[in-house]
């Protein structure tokens, strides 16, 4: 799956090779294509745009939105912001945490679901607030997230 | 598309006005909130039902009211009535709505929810709601730039470019009292002066914060994402006053919806003319761009941010030079948080003299909060500066969820500080908060009842803090981590007194040895937590031994 495909490689830097300072977004859409930045897909692209792999491990391993691994087939995030925390969202991880067997951060063994714990997104008044993939679940209960999750993975 | 001339904007807007109204206006609120609430299936079942009926109804997709807890919102108008708001609308709800209300002109009581008009007052009276930031969200559909006209949407662009003075306009910023939104509450006129006067001539550049990191705070994706066209006429009014051909809108990447409606709207401005070469015909040039965050608090901070707009590791460096004078490319750069720039337009056209009326003492205008917790009704409100934190949590937000005491309240995050329930009668502003030792903050409001506990809380913070601290200084990378060890050994109940002594000692090398904001304000919660509340910590103390 890391294999770099080179077309996508190719249009991504041509978008953003003359632009100043565009690492970020470069990245940013090399992560769109692979779910993470994959080293040799991130060494490609440092050639194309002329620059060294040390600079993009640099800026990738200080920003918490780039994954240096495959995330999973799932990925599960339970939204950590203050209102959720006041709301329960410590138990919610400590739940997934103890059905999935592996802690926030981790991906399951069968690679088929990533647990994470974010930074607030925005969705307060929802809280405790947990996604998976794209799909957005309010106001979630401890007791109910197992099943709330399962109902909405990809062929888990 | 036509490109506008001051002229041709008005022409558009009065034919805007002058269009024959639809018999019913169904306005369905569409944010990353409303959208996780479930609204998609509602307006889609909105549209069917008006569609098969064939009614006479316009169905407008809105930004967010702000009354999150009641989600997804539909707002019905019919001709001649007030409008109604119905809450918690689920798609079968929302069937019956069209039916009654719509076809049959009978309110359902059933879905009927408060309104924010409800809760607003004509004139920003403390205590009450009162919108100028908010003025659009939940109101004008975001993606359409003919609704941002016709509520008066680019004439303070038009006025500016078309008679005023950049010094004019910095003098209405300064009447106006305007105080940046980002929450340090620096005069917005001082930056405009001072970036407009560094290197004339030169390329500058105007940066807008849209890294909103307060983890429990999303007043400016509300904005941006409510209201795009606000911040937009706000960055190039500051563009054209500085002397910048180029704005830059730094945006964090967990906000898709806010970077989709901002490119719109880019895109929408550029084919009007108002955005591009030669705006509105006055030969004034300048463009903007999107740049994406990546998930790093302290890019809040504006060199931090300016760094990661470089493509680097946002690491924050010693000010002077301020950005001003060496900001972006080294260029002389001014940096803005969403809420500020959407203040601007309505001062300009408003002038500053209303605007500094409103609000106490060196705190002026309205602040937008985000109040979430154990609170009744959670969501976004806009409040005259003066209103007091107890107006705020009992009248408008309808006390605890609970039922229970409120214990405390946070404002400004992770640094920002608690403020004990009998503190509450404390007006907002940036003063009375800062005494209190906590900030003002760009909006994030937590309100805690008394199951809450204030040493579990401040330790949640300083984690967060910890965790984000670049690593390039001293004091906030090791006085944190040292910090939180010390707590976490109190929250085991090993802690002793000489652990608390140790804690403000940190504290205090934080607070006076950072590099940036991030780790002078990051000891704020665990210090206030003390302050007030000092007993939950002394009672998870071992008792000294004796010596």
């Amino acid at each position: 799956m890391a294999a770099a495909a080179p077309g996508d490689l190719a249009l991504i830097a041509k978008r953003w090779k003359d632009k100043r300072g565009s690492l970020i977004m470069a990245l940013h859409d090399l992560q769109g294509r692979f779910g993470y930045v994959p080293r040799d897909a991130a060494q490609e692209l440092g050639k194309q745009l002329n620059v060294p792999l040390a600079r993009i491990y640099e800026v990738i391993t200080f920003y918490n939105y780039f994954k240096l691994e495959a995330p999973g087939k799932n990925i599960i995030s339970v939204c950590m912001g203050t209102a959720c925390y006041l709301k329960g969202a410590p138990e919610i991880v400590a739940k997934l945490s103890e059905k999935l067997g592996v802690k926030a951060g981790e991906t399951t063994p069968d690679k088929q679901f990533h647990l994470q714990q974010v930074r607030c997104i925005g969705c307060c008044g929802l809280a405790p607030v947990v996604t998976v993939n794209e799909k957005v679940l309010a106001k979630v209960k401890a007791a109910d997230v197992v099943d709330q999750v399962y109902a909405c993975a990809k062929g888990a | 598309m036509p490109k506008f001339t001051p002229s041709e904007l008005d022409a558009h807007k009065a034919k805007l006005l002058a269009a024959p109204a639809k018999k019913a206006v169904i306005k369905v609120g569409l944010n990353t909130c409303g959208d996780a609430a479930g609204a998609q299936p509602v307006m889609a079942a909105i549209k069917e039902e008006v569609q098969k009926a064939g009614l006479d109804a316009q169905i407008v997709k809105t930004g967010c009211s702000g009354m999150c807890a009641l989600e997804p919102l539909v707002e019905v108008t019919t001709a001649g009535a007030a409008p109604v708001q119905y809450g918690r609308v689920t798609a079968e709800a929302a069937r019956e709505i069209v039916e009654k209300h719509i076809k049959g002109g009978r309110v359902v009581d059933a879905y009927k929810v408060p309104s924010v008009g409800d809760m607003s007052s004509e004139k920003p009276v403390p205590g009450k709601q009162y919108r100028i930031v908010l003025r659009n969200c939940g109101v004008i559909d975001p993606e359409s730039l003919d609704e941002y006209i016709a509520r008066d949407g680019y004439q303070a662009l038009k006025q500016v470019l078309s008679g005023m003075t950049p010094e004019q306009v910095i003098a209405e910023l300064e009447t106006s009292g305007l105080r940046g939104r980002g929450g340090a509450g620096f005069p917005t006129f001082m930056k405009w002066k001072l970036t407009r006067a560094s290197r004339p001539g030169e390329q500058k550049y105007i940066i807008c914060n849209g890294d909103e990191g307060d983890p429990g705070a999303y007043m400016d994706r509300s904005v941006l994402e409510g209201d795009p066209h606000a911040v937009i006429e706000g960055m190039i009014i500051g563009g054209w006053v500085i002397g910048a051909s180029q704005g830059i809108f730094y945006i964090r990447a967990e906000y898709p919806l806010a970077i989709e409606r901002i490119e719109k709207a880019i895109k929408q401005a550029r084919a009007n003319g108002l955005l591009g070469k030669n705006i509105l015909g006055t030969g004034f040039d300048f463009d903007l761009e999107v740049r994406l965050g990546a998930g790093a608090f302290v890019c809040g901070e504006e060199t931090a941010l300016i760094a990661s707009i470089e493509g680097l590791r946002g690491t924050p460096r010693p000010r002077p030079p301020y950005p001003a004078q060496k900001g972006l490319w080294d260029q002389p750069s001014m940096v803005n948080n969403v809420e500020t720039l959407a203040n601007i337009g309505q001062i300009v056209l408003r002038g500053g003299a209303w605007f500094g009326a409103i609000g106490v003492g060196r705190s002026k205008g309205t602040k937008v909060f985000a109040v979430t917790g154990k609170v009744k009704v959670s969501g976004l409100i806009e409040i005259p500066m003066g209103t007091t934190l107890r107006q705020v949590v009992m009248d408008i937000c309808g006390g605890t969820s609970s039922g229970k005491p409120v214990k405390a309240m946070q404002t400004g995050g992770p640094s920002g500080g608690l403020i004990p329930a009998s503190l509450l009668d404390t007006p907002i502003t940036y003063e009375d908060l800062g005494k209190l030792g906590s900030i003002m903050g760009s909006g994030g409001m937590i309100v805690m009842d008394e199951s809450d506990n204030t040493v579990e809380l401040s330790r949640f913070y300083l984690d967060f803090s910890v965790d984000e601290s670049c690593g390039k200084c001293a004091p906030c990378r090791i006085g944190g981590t040292q910090m939180l060890r010390t707590i976490d050994k109190i929250v085991e109940r090993k802690g002793t007194a000489a652990d608390i002594a140790k804690i403000r000692k940190i504290a205090l090398t934080m607070q006076r040895g950072s590099l940036c904001a991030l780790g002078q304000t990051t000891p704020n919660p665990v210090l206030s937590a003390l302050r007030y509340f000092e007993s939950e910590w002394t009672e998870r103390l071992v008792p000294a031994t004796k010596k």
